[in-house]
């Protein structure tokens, strides 16, 4: 219900000269959602621990943009962090978003003068949205530029705020708020388990991920388990194309476009 | 000091870029990548969107009180609601909701 009327009251309805950029606002606000409270949670510690001004944030948001990364940014600001251990914690924080360069190879393909800034902003809930065909009858490129810019906004607003307000919003409780980022890639993996050649990858991450949490530890996990996974995905490439040598000829256009029309109906 | 918080904060956003960017560095648009990376980038997303449910719930002590529930009940719930309903928004408020519902009571 919310939903509905969210989307009518959405003031973008009135441009109706831009369908893409009303669809590609309408795909992000799960993400806006998610990153005002996160950004908020975000400022509110960039404020306690460091006394930065809101200036701050709007530098490291449209600087360094990067969600969860931002949060380990906090840490090394405030123990003035050497610029060695910076890059090996970058790395070790952000190491998936070398496997979302892999997954977007394709998508984000003849993209033009759009592609740095989308590389640049490709964050988890911008690469989950990305992820998803795009609606049917929306200029691709521009749609894909529209989701990024629109969740970069919405980082930007809520660290900057969120910095601002400081202390005064721990008064009010949003603990948990932040829930709708866990939500949000949680429905995209429910599509994805609607088709059925999806279900045993996304068993293999799932069993993954979490083997490696139990062994490891929730802090030391990712990066094994990107590997893990690596490894079980090869396994299984070869496995499947063994035994169905039909699909590996299979160009990447026509899978595109068929779940794409079926989309567009479901709308 | 402010010079090297200004670098730290730079030199993490390079490092980001460049992860980022590093595939498509290395097969360049004009570059077809080989058949096996296509293949490759095909079963990723699944797996990848697995890992990071987990990635998101990583902090959950199933042993101690409230054992993780908050967390398992709210993506079941979420799940359960959009298969149900197919609607994304929905789902995502509701979940929410009953995450931070869950997390005051128990």
């Amino acid at each position: 219900m919310s939903m509905e009327r969210e989307n009518r009251s959405n003031p973008l309805d009135h441009a109706g000269k831009h369908p893409t950029l009303r669809k590609a606002f309408v795909a992000s606000l799960p993400v806006m959602a998610g990153y005002f409270a996160l950004g908020t949670a975000f400022g509110i510690l960039l404020a306690k621990e460091t006394g930065h001004k809101p200036l701050w944030a709007l530098f490291m948001s449209i600087t360094m943009y990067a969600g969860s990364m931002q949060f380990v940014g906090v840490e090394l600001l405030a123990t003035q962090a050497s610029l060695i251990s910076t890059v090996l914690m970058t790395f070790m924080v952000n190491a998936r978003h070398l496997l979302y360069g892999i997954t977007l190879l394709e998508k984000y393909r003849g993209m033009g003068k759009y592609k740095p800034y989308l590389l640049f902003g490709m964050t988890d809930e911008t690469f989950a949205l990305a992820v998803k065909d795009p609606p049917a009858g929306v200029d691709k490129p521009k749609y894909y530029f529209c989701i990024t810019l629109l969740d970069h906004i919405y980082w930007i607003i809520g660290t900057t705020c969120g910095t601002a307000i400081g202390g005064l919003l721990r008064e009010f409780n949003t603990e948990g708020i932040d829930f709708a980022m866990t939500a949000l890639f949680v429905t995209i993996f429910v599509e994805q388990m609607m088709k059925k050649e999806n279900r045993p990858l996304g068993a293999i991450g799932i069993v993954a991920s979490i083997a490696c949490v139990l062994l490891l530890g929730p802090e030391d996990f990712l990066i094994p388990a990107m590997l893990v996974l690596t490894v079980l995905l090869a396994i299984y490439g070869l496995a499947d194309a063994r035994l169905h040598p039909e699909r590996a000829g299979e160009k990447a256009p026509d899978r595109e476009t068929a779940p794409e029309g079926r989309k567009g109906g479901d709308r | 000091m402010m010079g090297h918080s200004i670098a730290i904060v730079l030199v993490a956003g390079a490092v980001t870029y460049l992860l980022r960017s590093l595939p498509f560095l290395i097969f360049p648009e004009g570059k077809e990548p080989p058949a096996w990376v296509t293949r490759f980038t095909r079963l990723l997303p699944p797996a990848v969107m697995g890992m990071l449910i987990i990635y998101c719930i990583r902090e959950i002590h199933i042993t101690k009180a409230p054992h993780g529930l908050p967390e398992l009940i709210a993506v079941a719930v979420t799940a359960a609601v959009h298969l149900w309903k197919k609607n994304t928004l929905f789902s995502i408020i509701l979940g929410t909701a009953c995450y931070m519902v869950l997390l005051r009571v128990m």
